[in-house]
């Protein structure tokens, strides 16, 4: 009941037309992102992050989190129309979404994807509403040894969630906390890894790292496929939306199922994209008819699209309240919440009520409005994707580098960045994760210092990790996810060669 | 004028941008995804090495007062170095090793093409500024790779710097940087 009043005082929050006005705007450039390779949920917004600097931080969240949203339907867009996914959890949409339009019945699979991502978002607010408040509570009693405990789990879970090998999980992620480590040490006040330059002193900043590893490693990705959309085009009418939303109710096991797997795997950290091909998959395995997937099966777009949403939605609720983004999205946007003065956390929800429970109402209404805004502009972005990629591609690098300079307005980032660029082509070639790599450059700094400060209290003793039920029990499940692929490997052999691992869904 | 300059720029940081994906084969082949995987891993573990040695340099062990400067930094790095010796291994003595090609030819081609104009394009906006440069970069890209015609990609070059021009220093008070020309117009 508590929750359910502070949201009202959170569309009161809302009521300042201006912060209708950036809902908008984000909502509008977010799909823009979405439609256009290159720029994705992550470095469009750490591009778009300095444009905010003058706003209040609760119009600017707003904006930045309507433009993530945006983001989310957009890639819905591309993946139908054109079979290129514009947002890596998109991919398993393109499975049934193109065939659909192949067939001519692409306003049909636009429509049930964006009612599906309204419908996986508007589950994940909900849970968002009512659990955040809880888990904040929760997590004012944390010492530093819980902390490190839940940091453990977030980065144990892409160990054992992710799709790729588990040591290149482990490299990415070391690699990132290595690189977070360069600088001066907060703590002693040491320089480390910056072997006698100046430049190194101020250490790699994530958001210049997530500009280059997205933004361009994605621009060079996509031009070597040489890159020529021919895609089919679309308007919805009212009539087809009518149509396919008396089809969409039969549906509702599939968006319950696809939903809770997006919020638990939104809230621990897999992502949306696994969420979405876990979905998809769960989807098939208890259809009726498995074998219309893949040709153009409806429920084979409602399944990923509503776990894809609910995953990004949930994704921020670890973000607001423990300073644990659940994405890199999500990281970017706590970025923004330092740079604003703002400490994410359990406490945010005590000091910075208006700012919570505003940006919890936004999630609501720019949700609606997105679901508007790309049901009647259909038309609008399939003609943007038209615009040949020699235009698009020096546009978006120009973007990339402006984004970088402006984060601490130094030429070498620009260089930096390009650096970054050429790492994340080659590592997504070699399918190397870049989440991991992302969220340990953001938060290794925090679980560092949770890591010493619970040495500090316990002596050296690593015990303290398992003194009482709470942060041993995280730190036993940390230790379970991080072996799952081994767990896993030695299940199948006990069944003789079983037939589904959940670690590679 | 300048278009012609840029051009004869262009090839000269070619050679160093190949440098990561050298000796080009015969039949289109560069190098297999096995010899890359053994590249990167091996990176990886020359960085991991750098970290612990850094480490052990700022003190990895515990003081007095609690663990040192380089104690995290070095189980990262033998982390690391680690996964990465297991993806090294794997790779080498694996016999599934993945033995096709990393990138083909022409698409690295592709690749070299828009990597070599943005070293150029950075270079330049140290000296010009960056909406000088992003011109420049731009018509050159449209000309180049879009073989679009001057007159079609100068006005699109010259309209997008404009437009960022009048969003990042008149709309948002956001400099950025900028050479002699806007200097010389009173920015």
């Amino acid at each position: 009941m508590d929750a359910f009043l502070s949201l009202i005082h959170g569309f009161g929050v809302l009521a300042d037309p201006m912060n209708i006005v950036y809902m908008c705007v984000g909502v509008v450039l977010g799909v823009l992102i979405g439609v256009l390779p290159g720029l994705g949920g992550a470095n469009g917004v750490a591009i778009l992050l300095p444009l905010t600097f003058s706003m209040s931080p609760t119009a600017a969240i707003i904006m930045l989190s309507s433009i993530y949203w945006g983001a989310l339907f957009g890639g819905a867009i591309t993946s139908v129309l054109f079979n290129i996914p514009g947002e890596p959890w998109s991919v398993a949409t393109t499975f049934d979404g193109h065939p659909m339009a192949q067939q001519g019945k692409a306003d049909e699979a636009l429509t049930a994807a964006f009612t599906s991502s309204f419908i996986g978002a508007l589950l994940a607010v909900i849970v968002i509403t009512f659990l955040a408040p809880v888990v904040a509570g929760f997590a004012l009693r944390f010492g530093p040894a819980e902390f490190f405990a839940v940091q453990l789990l977030t980065f144990c879970s892409f160990v054992g969630m992710g799709r790729e090998s588990p040591f290149k999980v482990l490299a990415a992620m070391t690699l990132g906390f290595a690189l977070a480590a360069v600088g001066l040490d907060s703590v002693t006040g040491q320089l480390r890894m910056t072997f006698g330059t100046v430049e190194l002193m101020r250490g790699f900043d994530f958001l210049i790292a997530v500009i280059g590893l997205f933004g361009i490693g994605e621009i060079l990705l996509t031009m070597e496929e040489g890159l020529s959309f021919r895609g089919k085009s679309t308007t919805i009418t009212l009539r087809s939306v009518m149509n396919t939303w008396i089809r969409l109710p039969r549906f509702w096991v599939t968006y319950l199922r696809s939903a809770a797997v997006g919020c638990w795997l939104g809230i621990t950290p897999g992502g949306a994209t696994p969420a979405s091909f876990m979905s998809y998959g769960l989807a098939r395995r208890f259809s009726k008819d498995p074998g219309n997937f893949g040709k153009g099966e409806i429920e084979g777009v409602v399944a990923p699209e509503t776990a894809a949403h609910a995953a990004g939605t949930s994704a921020l609720l670890p973000m607001l309240t423990l300073g644990i983004p659940g994405s890199p999205t999500a990281a970017v946007m706590l970025g923004g919440l330092l740079i604003w003065g703002l400490q994410p956390g359990p406490m945010l929800f005590i000091e910075q009520k208006d700012f919570v429970w505003g940006l919890i109402a936004s999630m609501y209404l720019s949700n609606v409005i997105g679901f508007l805004i790309v049901l009647t502009t259909v038309p609008l972005w399939a003609s943007i994707l038209r615009i040949p990629f020699s235009i698009i591609a020096p546009v978006i690098i120009v973007l990339c580098c402006i984004g970088a300079y402006t984060v601490h307005n130094a030429f070498l980032d620009v260089v930096i960045m390009l650096f970054f660029g050429v790492i994340g082509y080659v590592f997504k070639k070699l399918h190397y994760p870049l989440a991991p790599l992302v969220l340990a450059l953001v938060l290794g700094d925090m679980a560092e210092s949770s890591f010493r400060q619970s040495m500090l209290i316990s002596q050296g003793d690593m015990s303290i990790f398992w003194s009482n039920w709470l942060v041993g029990s995280i730190c036993s499940l940390a230790l379970a996810m991080l072996f799952w692929p081994l767990i896993a490997l030695m299940l199948d052999k006990l069944r003789g060669g079983g037939r589904f691992s959940p670690g590679g869904a | 004028m300048f278009m012609e300059r840029e051009q004869n720029l262009v090839p000269e940081s070619l050679p160093g941008d190949g440098e990561k994906t050298t000796p080009v084969s015969d039949a289109g082949l560069t190098v297999t995804m096995k010899t890359m995987e053994l590249v990167v891993a091996g990176l990886l573990m020359l960085v991991a090495a750098i970290v612990m040695y850094d480490s052990v340099r700022v003190g990895a062990g515990w003081a007095f007062d609690g663990p040192q400067a380089g104690y995290f930094p070095f189980f990262i790095g033998l982390i690391l170095l680690a996964a990465s010796a297991v993806t090294f291994g794997i790779n080498l003595f694996s016999r599934t090793a993945d033995l096709s090609n990393f990138v083909t030819k022409p698409a690295l081609l592709l690749v070299a093409k828009v990597l070599a104009p943005t070293v150029m394009y950075l270079i330049v906006m140290y000296y010009v500024g960056i909406y000088i440069a992003s011109a420049l970069y731009i018509c050159f890209f449209m000309m180049w790779l879009g073989k679009y015609s001057i007159r079609k990609a100068a006005p699109v070059a010259i309209a997008i710097p404009l437009v960022l021009f009048w969003l990042f220093e008149i709309a948002f008070l956001i400099p950025l940087p900028k050479g002699p020309l806007e200097a010389a117009l009173g920015f």
